[in-house]
This record gives C-alpha cells, structure tokens and sequence, in this order.
C-alpha cells in the first residue's frame, strides 16, 4: 500500500519532468513561458516553505522574504566569486543554510510570542534584513547586484522544486513533523504530552527559512539581478497569499494556488495599472467566501482517496482560531 | 544643545503625526483584536483628500482638514460594514488577510485613480508660512500647527472615550464582548464609532503630513503605517495613551538617528526598538502581562 | 512507597495567593481524590505538578523507584517524560487531527529517529512508524477507541473526546496520571461507566492516580484517600468515610450541595 504510493508519486514527478524537457525540445515552452515555469517553482517552494511555519505549526510569520533575500544575495555573491556549477551548489548550499541559521537566531526569542505579535515581529525582522542589505557594500545597496551568472535550468528548476516538495511532505508525515503540527492544535496540551513546543517551533521556522532560502538562491540564479526593494513586505504577502489561497496546512493546495496564483497573474500583466487591485479583491473575496482556501488542510492525495464529499464539506478554516 | 533641541523639536511635530496614526491602530486593535493593515491607508486617503480640497476647491487648512476627517470616517466605517463585519466570528488569520487586501485594494485603486505621481500640496501662505526663533532653535508655523492641531483632537478623544455615552460602550466592548452586549450595548455600533474615530484622526494625521512634508503618492502610507503601529505596540497595544506615548517616543527616536547621520537605518532602528519591545515586554510600555488560561 | 511528595506548594499571581502551602503525598499505586469548592485552586495544583505554572515556592519530587526526582521548575515536557501525564478540565485535544495521531503525538518521546531521519525516512523509520501505529491500535482497542482511530477528534461525542483525553495521556506511558474532572459534563450511566473504566486502566496500566472531581459519587466510590483545598491550601486529608464527616469540609462546602456539586 506504501510502496504503491511512492511508486506513484514517482512516476508522476519523473512524468512532468519528462514532459517539461518535451515541451521545452518542441518549442512550446520559450525563453518567456519558462520564465514564468521558473516563477512557479519558486513560488511553490516559498509557499510550501510558508505553509509548514503558518499551516501547519500554526507560527503565523509576515517576514518570509526576508529569508528569501538572505539566501538570494549568498548565492549571489558565491556564485559571482567561485565559477561554475560548483559555485551554484555552494551558493544555493550557503545561502538556504544562512537562511536557515538567521532563522534559529529570530526564531529562539521571537517564537515565545503569539500570534499578531509574532506576525509583527517577523515582519519587523525583514524589514531589518532589507535595511541592512540596502546598507551593504558587498550588496551594492539600493543599486543592487547585476549580471549575475544563470545556472536555473529545468533540471536544476525541477530538482529544487520537486526535492523541496518530496523533503517537506517526508517531514510532515514524520514524528516530529507531526510534534509541529500539535503545537498548531494546542500549544499547551501538546507541551503537557511530552513535546518540546520552542524545539519544533524553531524546527519549523529555520526548516522553512531554509527552504525560503533555497528559492532566493534560485530567483538570484534566474533573473541575474538583485536589489533590495524586491523582497520588501508586499513579497511576504504575496507568499502569504498563496498559502491562504492554496489552503493553511495543505502542500498540495499550496503548490495549485502559486500555479493558479502565476496564471492569473501572467493573465493580469496586459492591465498592468489593474493588476493589484483585481488581485487585492480577490484576497478579500477569498476571505469573505471561502476562508479556509480551496483545499482546507486535505492534501489531494486525500481528497482523490474516496473522501470527494469532504471537498464540499467546507471544514477547516474557522476552527483554526487558536493557530494565529 | 541646540541642534538637539532642534532636533526634538522636529521629532515632536514627526510624533504627532504617528501617535494620531497610533491611536487608530490601538482603538481598532482593543475593540476586535486586528491589527487593521488598511488603516495606513486611509491616513494616505486622507492626504488626498485634504490635496483635493486645497488645490482644487481653494479650501483653507481648517476646512479641508474637517473634511478631510469626514471623508476618512465614512471610507473607515464602509470598510468595516463591507470587509470586516462578516468575518467577526472567523479565524483572525482571515481578518488579518482581509487587512492586508484592503490595503492593497486602497493603494492600487489609489493608484489606478490618481497615478503614481507624487502630489505637491499647495504652499501655504501668511502666518501659516511664517516661523520663528526660539533660543536658537527654529520653530515654523506648520510644526506649531501639527502639535497644536495633534493635542486639540486627543483631548477631544480623551473626552470621548471618558465622558460619552459611546466612549464607556467602547472601553466595555473591548475588556468583554459578549458581556457588554449582555448589557445590552449595541456591539456593532459601537465597532463602528470606533472605526470612524480612529479613521477621521488618520485622516487629519494624513492632511498634517501633506502639509508638513508637501508631497503625497499612493504608497505613502506603508512605512510610516508601519511605524505607527510600532508606536501602539510600543506603548501597550488597545491602551489610548499608550499609543500617544508611543507615538512621540517613535517620532523623536527616528529623528535623532537621521540627525545623528543614520538616516538610512532609520527604519531598521524602529523595527529593532519594536523586537526588543516585543521580547522584553510585549505588552507595551503602559501594558499588563497576561497569561493564558489553562 | 511515596511516588509522589507536594512540599510547602505555593503560587501567587501578582498578589493573589492561588496556592498556599500545599503538602501532599501519593503512595504508589494510589488512587487519590483532591476536591473542593469552585475557585479553591485545584486546577492550579495539576498546572504546578505539571509545570505549566512555576510554582512560587515549595517543592515536587517523584519517585518511580530510582530515586527522587525533582519535578518543579521543569517544563511540562520533561516532566512528562519523568513519567506525569494529565487530562485537561475543558478538553484540550488536537482536534483537526485524527484519533490516532493524537495517540502518536503523545508517543513522541519515545521515537528515536530525529529530525533529520524524519526528512529523509532513512534507517529504523518505517519500522518504528509502523511500532508507533501498531502500539497506538492496541491502546485504542483496550480503551474501546478503535473503530474511531481514522476520525477527526473534533467528530468524536463528548464522553468519546474525555476517553480519548485519557488514552492520549496513557500513551505517554506515565507511572502518575493526573486526571482534571473526568466525569464533567457527564450523565449518571456516564459517570458509572467511566468509574469502573478508571479502576481498570489503574490496574492495566499499573498507575497511581490523582483526580480532580465535583462528582462526589464518583470520588467517594473509586478514591482511597481525599485531600480537600479551600482558599488554595489543604483544609482535610483522609479517607471517604473521614472526609464525609469532617466538619471544615462540611463548612467548606456549605451552601453546595454534596451530593452533586
């Protein structure tokens, strides 16, 4: 029964990753179309990255960006210094393991507050980070770094993004993954049953800075231009955005919505003036009509499994009073 | 000593402004318990609004800043009926995503309306573009106005809160709800009245700015809507003179960095100062710990 | 045997004294009662024996045969680990998750793999996931809960969700349950089934037990021993038949009616 899922899901990822590199022999998919193919995969890593401290810790952040950023100028800056796929690899290495560790360092007393504090405090923390990287010199300040050599391919794009996906779900479907998710549930009663709530509070918030980091490293590695002002507050909200829309405490939802999120948007980019305030509506409409997001916190496999009613169920959402 | 006087001079008028934004944030955040990302927005609406009253209908300071007020108060309590009222009973997550998608929907329809450019409010004229000398620090006519005009509406607002029948609903609704409406309080109302206090004093606080620093654009509310909320979380978020003190001591705190030549950590300075708030004492300044109840 | 020892607990909220000198002892295997009006502190008791609250002064120590451990000042979690579980008075379950994750979140301490085997399913995990599933069955089954292993606990009826607070705690493997108003909320039938399902688990599970109840039937008929708080400290200790006579506790309760307070 296990071994067929895996099997399964294996050769579902080897499938799409099959039928990307045909679609990119053939010409359907052009220099500007994997653009967009490489925006998604970021997105789904940020998102699910996001989705494993807020879905399922229950760790409400708004600072998601700033991670990002930390291991989008590592990356940077290793790679414009050691040449080759080598430099890549350390740099996405470094930079998500720099993520990761600014993680712990906010995390360990920041991670004591509840809710809207901590929301503000992760805010206010990526602010800094932004602050200090308009402040640097090996940054380039506000001017940003340019020319920065491309190694993001498909195989590259598929690896990170399918690797971040297969990693976080392992996680997930672990003891200590499921020790997160029980601090979401209730902190106090999780505590009381033998789980050490700031360890896997911490666990989640650096494991998710880490993968944060990741899809800095890859943006840094794709467009070859970096400044500042691109990871500010309305980035974390765009992260945020998907993992309500996609679902709190479900990766599949998360990894539909930033592909429905990228469509809408890539369909939006002919109204540029109209782009943000159909997309500002659309979050308050979801909020208002659906507020536990298109899948709750079912994963697909679930849904796919015989459980279809519960779709239209409509749980999730509003019990989820306590995780924020 | 007098470019430090200087100095606090500039960071009361800065203070000003943020506590009239502060205490929008605290007043909305002590009756339903959100933190109203739209709110920055209506301060920028505000400046607009007061932009279009003295460019375009030739309105003094006085009457376009009442208007200015009145035309925040009814976009506060409208959002509030519109995007707040049906989600009272949700998660908060999703009346905090709400926020946010307001605000986006407030700067970018902004946008879409007025373009991006930067607004210039007209130059004032006789005494309100006079200044003075004061022991070697100098002290223009607007920064008399801004504090003048700051201290008029918190006292109107202590007023309010103490004195009226609406104030004590108020101060009822956010220690208990349900117990309130048990005695028989008109919750909903009294959200809104919240709302448009708070919103008309964003709006003032938005028409202050305009003509303190003279340009506006959409986006102008962001950062210092941020930094304001840092102001009310500094002083101990729900508490009124919590958000008062915050305010000034935020507004003083970001001059005297720009004077000590760090302009550009300005903000980073502001959000450390809100960390370290958050960690040593997150129930503020003026704030009670709380625990929960097991 | 004394497996657990209560010295001179004290707790004091800003200026109100919630607990005060509290002395307590707990034979091994004991099944102990602790009741008294509302507000005399009870709950505030089994949050200093389980360290959601520090206590102020005063001191905890367990003794599971190896010697005397100190438990105040430790976290819940250790503490839990020392071998104390609890329930909760309001149900604290997790209740988006299934009954059997709630079970397996509770074993949690006793996995060995780490956070890096848990990304990776190296090694011993699919074993001791499937330990941890096989061993959660067994204990869901002995407490009657299997059927329901693949609900969500928030579907479970009432009597159902108290019974899964109590299989959660067991899964702790703990030597001292404290149990925190069993039987609230609960109808006669109800409160009989769970009398008799407390005596068996004691004995299943070789445990000692500390409860917290307003039903007297229940405490009067399952109890060895009764403590009595009023005002946050100790006013009576004894057997049923001593405490049912004692004047204080009569006096203490006075104006509530005994029979089902």
């Amino acid at each position: 029964m296990k071994n067929k899922k895996t099997l399964t899901t294996l050769a579902l990822m080897l499938g799409v990753y099959a039928l990307g590199h045909i679609l990119i022999l053939t010409g359907v998919i052009n220099d500007y179309s994997f653009a967009v193919l490489a925006t998604t995969g970021i997105n789904i890593i940020l998102a699910t990255s996001l989705n494993l401290v807020t879905g399922f810790t229950g760790q409400f952040s708004l600072g998601h960006a700033g991670f990002m950023s930390i291991g989008a100028y590592v990356c940077a800056i290793i790679t414009q210094r050691v040449e080759g796929t080598v430099g890549f690899v350390l740099g996405v290495l470094a930079g998500a393991s720099a993520a990761a560790l600014v993680g712990v360092l906010v995390g360990l007393p920041t991670l004591r507050l509840r809710g809207d504090y901590l929301a503000i405090a992760t805010l206010g923390m990526a602010e800094i980070i932004r602050v200090l990287f308009l402040n640097m010199e090996i940054t380039n300040g506000a001017a940003g770094l340019s020319f920065l050599p491309r190694f993001v391919d498909w195989n590259w794009l598929f690896l990170l993004t399918a690797g971040t996906l297969v990693l976080l779900s392992n996680f997930l479907h672990s003891s200590p993954g499921r020790a997160c998710i029980s601090v979401r549930e209730d902190e106090i009663a999780a505590e009381s049953m033998g789980i050490n709530t700031t360890k896997y509070k911490v666990t989640a918030f650096s494991m998710g800075a880490f993968f944060a980091g990741v899809a800095g490293a890859m943006y840094a590695s794709y467009f070859y231009f970096l400044k500042p002002d691109l990871f500010n507050f309305n980035k974390s909200i765009d992260i945020l955005v998907i993992v309500v829309l996609g679902g709190m405490g479900s990766l599949s939802g998360s990894v539909i919505a930033a592909v429905l999120l990228q469509l809408i948007s890539t369909w939006l980019s002919a109204f540029p003036e109209l782009r943000m305030v159909i997309y500002s509506l659309m979050l308050v409409a979801i909020m208002l009509f659906r507020p536990q997001g298109l899948l709750g916190s079912t994963e697909v496999t679930e849904l796919l499994s015989a459980k279809l009613p519960q779709l239209f169920g409509g749980k999730g959402g509003q019990k989820k009073e306590e995780g924020v | 000593m007098d470019v430090f006087l200087q100095q606090l001079v500039n960071g009361i008028s800065l203070g000003s402004i943020y506590a009239l934004v502060a205490l929008g944030y605290t007043m909305v955040y002590g009756i339903i318990k959100l933190i109203n990302f739209a709110h920055c927005d209506i301060y920028m609406i505000g400046a607009y609004i007061g932009y279009f009253c003295m460019t375009f209908l030739g309105l003094g300071f006085l009457p376009s800043l009442l208007v200015a007020m009145l035309g925040c108060m009814v976009l506060g309590v409208l959002i509030e009926k519109i995007a707040y009222k049906p989600l009272r009973n949700a998660a908060r997550i999703s009346l905090l995503i709400t926020a946010i998608g307001m605000s986006l929907f407030l700067e970018y329809g902004t946008m879409f309306f007025v373009t991006a450019k930067l607004r210039t409010y007209p130059a004032l004229e006789g005494l309100m573009a006079k200044s003075f000398t004061v022991g070697g620090v100098m002290i223009t006519m607007q920064q008399v106005v801004i504090v003048l005009t700051t201290v008029v509406l918190m006292l109107g607002l202590q007023y309010i809160v103490k004195y009226t029948r609406a104030g004590k609903a108020m101060r009822a609704v956010s220690m208990d709800k349900d117990a309130a409406e048990l005695m028989g309080i008109d919750v909903n109302n009294t959200i809104s009245v919240t709302f448009a206090i708070g919103s008309a004093l964003a709006g003032a606080a938005g028409v202050l700015v305009g003509v303190y620093y003279n340009t506006i654009n959409p986006l102008m509310g962001a950062v210092p809507g941020l930094k304001a909320f840092v102001a009310a979380v500094f002083g101990g978020i729900g508490l009124i003179p919590g958000a008062m003190v915050g305010g000034y001591v935020i507004g003083i705190i970001e001059v005297l960095v720009m004077g000590a030549g760090y302009s550009t950590y300005r903000d980073a300075v502001v959000f450390a100062i809100l960390i370290l708030i958050l960690i040593l004492k997150p129930a503020g300044l003026l704030g009670k710990n709380v625990g929960e109840k097991v | 045997m004394s497996i657990l020892t209560v010295k001179g607990l004290t707790k004091t909220f800003g200026g109100l004294t919630a607990v005060s000198g509290v002395n307590m002892t707990l034979e091994k295997g004991e099944l102990v009662g602790l009741i008294g009006p509302n507000g005399a502190g009870k709950t505030t008791v089994f949050n200093l024996l389980t360290g959601v609250y520090e206590p102020t002064e005063g001191s905890v120590t367990l003794d599971r045969g190896k010697g005397p451990v100190t438990l105040s000042g430790k976290k819940p979690y250790h503490i839990c680990a020392e071998g104390v579980a609890r329930t909760f008075q309001n149900i604290r379950l997790f209740k988006n998750l299934t009954v059997l994750d709630n079970v397996r979140i509770a074993m949690h301490k006793n996995v060995k793999y780490g956070i890096a085997g848990g990304l990776f399913h190296l090694g011993s995990f699919a074993k001791e996931e499937q330990g941890l599933i096989d061993k959660a069955h067994q204990l869901l089954s002995m407490l009657g809960l299997d059927e329901k292993s693949g609900e969500l606990a928030a579907n479970l009826s009432y009597g159902e969700q108290r019974h899964l607070e109590i299989a959660r705690a067991l899964a702790t493997d703990p030597v001292l349950l404290l149990l925190d108003e069993p039987a609230a909320g609960m109808n006669p039938a109800e409160t009989a089934q769970l009398t008799s399902f407390i005596s068996r688990i004691r004995k299943d599970f070789d445990l000692t037990i500390l409860l917290i109840e307003h039903d007297m039937s229940l405490v009067m008929t399952i109890c060895e021993r009764i403590y009595v708080l009023d005002y946050g400290t100790v006013i009576a200790a004894g057997t049923p038949a001593e405490i049912k006579t004692n004047k204080r506790v009569v006096e203490a309760y006075l104006g509530e009616d005994m029979g089902n307070a």
